[in-house]
Order: structure tokens, then sequence, then C-alpha cells
């Protein structure tokens, strides 16, 4: 496919298509907030015994307490309120809830990397680990893992552990997986005629292994680390579902569906749905610049 | 404290250790032989782990409600065929089916259609990137709201969970068939259909069960975690919440159990599935 | 003879990031029914570009290209042509047989008939026995005989060939080219061939264009008739060795290199 170059070409090909698809889902957002919310705003008329014009309708579908679908402004104004004009240290704030569930991500996904990594550098020198072990990581990727965070919560908070070290055990078991089996193919990525180069070398395993398979690696670890952080991120979250958490944006989501506030439950989502994006394009900046400095630029 | 126990399963421990350390140093020419032992030593390793498990939970004599032993959670598998196959039912035959049929089929339909609207893929791609990234499971009290508390809910997870991987994955694979490929497809003055069909989707065969297994376990995640948002009396994730809540923890592992099994089979399914459509690929050959 | 293909003034400019590439430049040529027609010359020099304009898979930016007396496009969708690449382009998902059936699929052949000309083909190239095989399974060489059975599969009146058999090693390539050769007797059909081999080019030929890059011209036309049976044993006859020679004086003067550099042997 042929690529415009230049700034004529950076707005045609990727800003005016993006900007488009955004506009028209807004559109859309609209569109279905008015015809979700209408029929709690016609069943209001009826019981109220008066009719009610289109314009009424229209306006007001957009400013209920409890929509099905709250408008996008009514999203908008509710996040605002949320992180900007609530003090940082509010039980109401947007972003203290982000930061409670933002710390148990990185703890978890800082301690499933080192483990991963740690695990993968074994597996790859260790021909009985190899075999013994590779084949049940690879099956664990087949299971639904998530499923096991109610239990490791309750298990944990019953013999004393609580709070923010269960959730981050939950993000480390997580990202441990992607990281441990993307970092062995990372290691085992060398050509083979590098390798044979290192044999006539001499070179002993740690030379090989500092010198030639850690570089190969390292895009692999970086593919995998941003799966593993927004996954560690979806971890945190479900972390904080099971014994009624009251900090967090899982706990927001819980509570919201609970009494039903749906502004309430959008904006939870949209402040991971900003963690996740953050996440993921830090690990992305910090491998671009690993890699520029390791000379591995893509 | 039984000692006895501890010592036993040591012992087991260091022998099986010291079996699986001979057989991996083993290098036989026999394909079969080679193979057998490949199967072997993960599953002796396997054993070791639920022996220990269970001397661990037996010799040190961990409360039930902490680390219940692996005899313990069979015997209450075996007891309770009948809730676990109703929760099964509800979660996977009905949610996670569902939902992964119709997820995976928009998804597919999508990028065809992206496919020819090259417009829609320089917008819609990088929108689609993004909201992969993001933890979708959140939307399930959203579709609760929308959907009710019953299974369609659930599914309607699992279908925006498994939507994104297809699509991201269906487009990679359209573009897989070189220029050379596309060229000779022109020399026959093929039109777009037939390219499509007899080059293009077969050439995107690899990346297409890339996606329907990564998808087979999400569905399965979306769908259970979508069910400790709120379910009626059945289903997995609703057994696991409530089980949880009243300490049964040997339930908990029992239902983990299916969810596991059911999980691997499935993978295990449709990885055999693209072994046969997929054959010709260069990493089936050696 | 009447001719086949008729360029006049042919001319085709890239667009490129450092400015246009002068691809074809002027191309006047004519090939007639049943020639053999070489396009040698170095990278660059647009012997790819205009087998590719030939086949209406580029387009041109001046001049006029007439194929089987119609645009390269109509001839393009009246199948006038058969196209071997550089690599053989099987599928991997197909048998042989069912890769030579693929234009036979496209271009709605029944299904008896396709069985016949599948079995006709890959007997002209000396595969029969291996319809039930896949590409992977066969050497370079045979991989190439039936990318070259799949283009003669549909009956076309040419074949264009771009360096089919520049990936093999010298000793299966001769046994192609005396095969080719081979082939043209047989089916006598219009064959412009590709190829940066001087020997390749000479023993094949019943015409060589010599071109050359920067812009991308033709230097120079030689007719070259050794007969329509011609032993590999030729490539050793004095008269052989001239016309390599003047071939090769062609690539020299027509280069953009310095002529004082050292000529290659």
């Amino acid at each position: 496919m042929t690529e415009r170059q230049g700034v004529s070409g950076f707005f045609l090909d990727r800003v005016l298509p993006i900007g488009v698809v955004v506009l028209v889902i807004l559109m859309l957002w609209y569109g279905f907030a008015v015809l979700l919310n209408s029929k709690f705003e016609l069943d209001q008329a009826a019981r109220a015994g008066t009719e009610i014009s289109t314009r009424d309708l229209v306006a007001k579908t957009m400013a209920q307490e409890r929509p099905v679908l709250p408008a996008p402004h009514q999203v908008a104004t509710e996040l605002w309120d949320t992180t900007v004009n609530k003090k940082i240290t509010s039980k109401r704030s947007l972003v203290y809830h982000g930061w409670v569930t933002l710390s148990s991500t990185l703890l978890g996904f800082l301690m499933g990397t080192l483990l991963g990594i740690g695990l993968a550098v074994a597996i790859v020198h260790s021909r009985v680990l190899d075999k013994s072990l590779m084949p049940w990581i690879i099956t664990s990727q087949t299971v639904p893992i998530l499923a096991i965070a109610p239990m490791i919560i309750v298990v944990l908070n019953a013999i004393g552990i609580s709070g923010l070290l269960p959730k981050a055990m939950i993000s480390t078991y997580l990202s441990f997986f992607p990281v441990a089996v993307g970092m062995v193919k990372g290691l085992r990525s060398p050509d083979t005629m590098h390798m044979d180069l290192m044999r006539t070398y001499n070179a002993t395993q740690a030379q090989v292994f500092f010198k030639l398979r850690w570089p190969s690696a390292v895009p692999f670890l970086f593919t995998s680390m941003k799966i593993a952080v927004a996954i560690s991120l979806v971890g945190a979250i479900v972390g904080e579902l099971p014994t009624g958490a009251v900090a967090g944006l899982g706990a927001r989501l819980l509570t919201g569906s609970y009494y039903g506030q749906t502004i309430q439950i959008w904006t939870a989502l949209i402040g991971a749905a900003v963690l996740a994006a953050i996440l993921v394009w830090a690990v992305d900046i910090v491998s671009r610049i690993v890699m520029r400095n390791m000379g591995m630029a893509r | 404290m039984n000692y006895s126990i501890i010592i036993s399963v040591a012992l087991f421990w260091m022998v099986a250790w010291f079996i699986n350390t001979r057989l991996a140093e083993l290098s036989p020419k026999n394909m079969i032989a080679a193979r057998a032992i490949n199967l072997l030593i993960p599953l002796l390793f396997g054993v070791t782990l639920i022996v220990i498990w269970e001397g661990l939970a037996k010799g040190f004599e961990i409360p039930g409600v902490l680390l219940p032993a692996p005899s313990v959670i069979w015997a209450r598998i075996t007891a309770s065929i009948d809730i676990l196959w109703a929760d099964f039912y509800q979660t996977f035959l009905k949610a996670v089916l569902a939902g992964y049929v119709m997820g995976c089929g928009f998804g597919f339909a999508t990028a065809i259609i992206v496919d020819k609207v090259p417009f829609l893929r320089k917008g819609l791609l990088p929108v689609g990137n993004l909201v992969a990234a993001l933890p979708i499971v959140g939307i399930a009290p959203i579709m609760v709201m929308w959907f009710g508390f019953d299974w369609p809910s659930k599914a309607a997870v699992v279908v925006v969970m498994t939507f994104f991987p297809m699509l991201v994955n269906t487009v990679a694979g359209l573009e897989a068939s070189n220029a050379m490929e596309r060229d000779l497809m022109r020399t026959y003055a093929a039109n777009y259909w037939q390219t499509l069909l007899k080059l293009r989707l077969p050439a995107a065969m690899p990346f297409i069960f890339n996606a329907l297994k990564i998808n087979s376990t999400l569905a399965l995640i979306g769908a259970i975690v979508a069910e400790f948002f709120g379910t009626p009396i059945v289903g997995m994730g609703f057994r696991i919440s409530t089980e949880v809540g009243r300490m049964n923890i040997d339930m908990v592992w029992a239902e983990i159990f299916v969810a596991a099994l059911a999980g691997s089979l499935s993978y295990g399914l449709i990885a055999l599935l693209e072994r046969a459509v997929t054959f010709w690929h260069p990493s089936y050959r050696n | 003879m009447n001719a086949v293909i008729e360029a006049k003034g042919l001319n085709l400019t890239f667009e490129t990031n450092d400015g246009p590439v002068h691809a074809l430049s002027n191309i006047d040529l004519t090939i007639d029914d049943g020639e053999f027609v070489s396009l040698i010359g170095p990278s660059g020099c647009g012997k790819t570009t205009l087998l590719r304009v030939i086949a209406d898979l580029e387009q041109p930016t001046g001049g006029t290209i007439l194929v089987n007396g119609v645009t390269p496009e109509e001839a393009r969708l009246s199948r006038a042509y058969g196209y071997v690449f550089q690599a053989a382009a099987l599928y991997p998902w197909r048998t042989i047989s069912g890769n030579i059936s693929l234009p036979l699929e496209v271009m709605g052949v029944a299904r008896s008939e396709r069985k016949a000309r599948i079995e006709r083909n890959l007997e002209l190239v000396n595969l029969s026995g291996f319809e039930k095989k896949f590409p992977w399974q066969l050497s370079g060489g045979m991989q190439q005989r039936a990318s070259i059975a799949r283009a003669l599969s549909f009956d076309p009146d040419m074949l264009l060939m771009d360096e089919p058999f520049g990936a093999l090693d010298e000793i299966v390539r001769d046994h192609l080219n005396e095969q080719l050769l081979k082939l043209w007797a047989q089916t006598k059909k219009t064959v412009v061939f590709v190829t940066h081999s001087i020997p390749e080019a000479v023993f094949l030929s019943t015409k060589i264009v010599v071109m050359s890059p920067r812009p991308g011209r033709i230097h120079e036309i030689i007719d070259c008739d050794f007969g329509v049976d011609r032993p590999l044993e030729i490539r050793e006859t004095p008269k052989f060795l001239e016309i390599a020679h003047r071939v090769r004086e062609g690539l020299r003067l027509g280069h953009s290199y310095d002529d004082r550099e050292p000529a290659e042997s």
C-alpha cells in the first residue's frame, strides 16, 4: 500500500481517518444515548399523564441521573468533576482510586517481570527444567487464571495478608506467564550462526548469555511486557471485586453497578482505559529508548 | 505435624527429580521414544507437584479453608458433579460459546469490510489496537444493565473481548500474501472475490487461528469474570465468588479444575484444527 | 510474421522520495509471433519493468504499446499470456496439480477439462507423477518447472518470464534451459525472457535486446539464430562466442560505469 509522504500525508493518512472514525463513534454514542434513555422519559411522561415533545425528550435523555447509556458530555463532566475538582486524597477522587489500582498493578507487574525473566533464564540453561516446566507454562496460558483471583484474595486475607499485597500477587501471577514465555523465545532466538561463532571463541555460558542471548531477547521482553502490564491492570481490578473493596477502580465499578450509578461505572471504566493506555505507552517509550541505545531501533 | 508424610513426600520428590534429570539427558534417535519421553517428564513433574501438595496439606495439617489437599478436592468434585455440570452449562455452553462465535464472526466480517475500504483501515485499526489493550472485563456491569443478569450479558462481554484480536489478526493475515502472488492473480484477470477466496484467505489462516486460540482463553476468562459482577444463581464465576464468601475453598478449587479442563481442551481442539488447516505452514515442517 | 508486441516511444517514470526515476525511456521494440526474445541488462535497466508493462502489471507514463493488437489491459483480460516469476510462487496449501489448476479455476474451465490439461502440462515439463506432492516436497528446479506448467495450462499465446532460473544453481539451470527450448519448439509460443546471464540469453533466444540503465533504454538489438534443435554444446562454438562477445560489449558500453574500469572476463 502506498504511504503518502510529508505533513499532508500525515494528515490524510492518519489524522483524517482516525478523526472521522472517532467523530462517527461519538455521533453514534449520542444517538444510542437518546434511543436507550428515551424509554424512561416516555414512561415518566405517561405516568404524569403528559405528552412530551421530541425536543424535550432529546434534552432530558441526555441529562438523566441514572441513564441506561450516559451521554458523552455527562461522562466528561463527571470525569472532570472527580479528577480535577476533587482533592487527590478524597475518597471520591478518581485519581485516588486510580492510584490504588495502579500501585498494586505496578508492584505485581514488576515482581511478575522479574520472576518471569528469572525462570526463563533457568529454563534456557537447564534441560530438566525446560522439559518438565515449559509444557506446564504453555498449558497454563489456556487456563482462565483470573478465575483464581477471588480465592487468592480471601485466602491471603485469612492468614493476615491484606490490602495491596494480595492484589499485587494476582498481578504477579498473571504477568509472569507472558514474560516467561516471551523471554524463553527471545533467549532462544539467536541465529545458529551466531551461536556457532561463540563456540569457536570457546565462550562460557555466562559470556554467551550476556553478549548474545540477552541482547537478542530484549525486543521479545518488551513485547511481553506490554501484554503483561495490561493484564496486570486487569488482575488488580478483578482483585478488588471479591471482598467488596472500597478503594480502587474495580471497587468503583462494583459499587456503581450495585447502586445503579451508571455514570460512575462509565467514569471508572474510562479511568481504567486511560490507565491501561498510559501504562502500555510508557512501556513502549522505554522500549524505544532502550532499543535505540542498543542500536536495535526498529 | 505428620512427619512420616512429610518425609515420604520429600523422598518422592527427590526420586522423581532424579528420574526426570536422567530422562532429560537422554537423546534417543527413535522419534517415538523421544516423543514419549517428552510427554513423560512434564507428566512426572505434574504428578510430583500434586504429591507434594497433598503431602504439605496433610503433613503440616494446613486447614482446609486455606489450602485443601488434592484428595479432598477430588472428593468434592465427585460429590458435586451435578452442580459443576450446571455451572459449566451456564457459563461455557451458553455464554462462552455464543459470545465466541459472534465475537469472532463479527471480527472476521469487519476485517473483510476494512480490507475493501482502505479509509476504514487507516481509521479503525489504530482505534481497534487501542481498545484491545484495555481492561474490557470492566464493561460487564454495563452489559448487565443492558442485557439483564442472565447469560446474554456475559456473552456480550465475550463478544467485545474476542472481537478485536480477531479483527487485528485477520487484517494482518489478509496482508500476508506477498506482491508476487497477488500479481499472479492479476495476470489471470481474477476478480476481488476470486483473489480473496483462493489466495488471501488461505494465506491468512495461520493468523486467523492465532486469534481463535487467543480468543478461546479470553472468552472463558471474560465469561467467568463477568459473572463476578452479578449473575443468577448458577455459573462458574457465580459459584467461585459465592463459595469464596462461604470459605468453601475446596468447592472453589473444584470449579477452577473444571475451568482449567474446559480451557485447555478447547484450546487443544482449536490447535488440532489449526494443524489440519495450516499443515503447509513452515512452522509444522521440520 | 505478425507483430505480437509493439512498443513505440514507451516511457515510464516513477516518482520516488529521491526524485523521479526514469525506469523506461523511449523504448521502441517489435516482437513477432513465435520469437524467443531475451531482455538482458544490469539492475535498473528496466528489463523487468518492460516485461511488467507488457503484462499490464505497470502502467506506462508515455508512448504506446500494443499486445496482440490491443492494449495490455485488454490482453490481460483476454488471458493472452502466462507469467513466470523469479520465484515459483506456488501455493503451499495446494498440491502440484492443485497449483496447475489454479488459473483454470479462475478462468472457469470445467473440471474434466482441467484434469486433462493438468496431465498434459505436467508431462510437458517432465513432472508426471508429482500431482499429489506439495511444493515444499519438491526441489527448487522442480518447483520452477511446475510454475511453468501452470503458466502454460490455459494455453496462452505468450510466455512472459522474469529471470525464472535466477535462483537455481548452474547445473540445474542448464538442464532447465534445454527443457525450455524443447517446450518452445513444441508449443511454438512467443516468449519474452528477462535474464542477466549472457550465456543463457545467447543460448535460448532468436533476438537479444541489450538494455542499459539510468535512464532505462535499449542499447542494441542482436539477432541470433541457431536453429531449433540446438544442443548445449553450441555454447563452445565460435559463432556463439562471437555473439556473446557482442552482447558483453554492448552491456559494457551501455553501463553508466566509467569505461576505464577493467572488463569482466
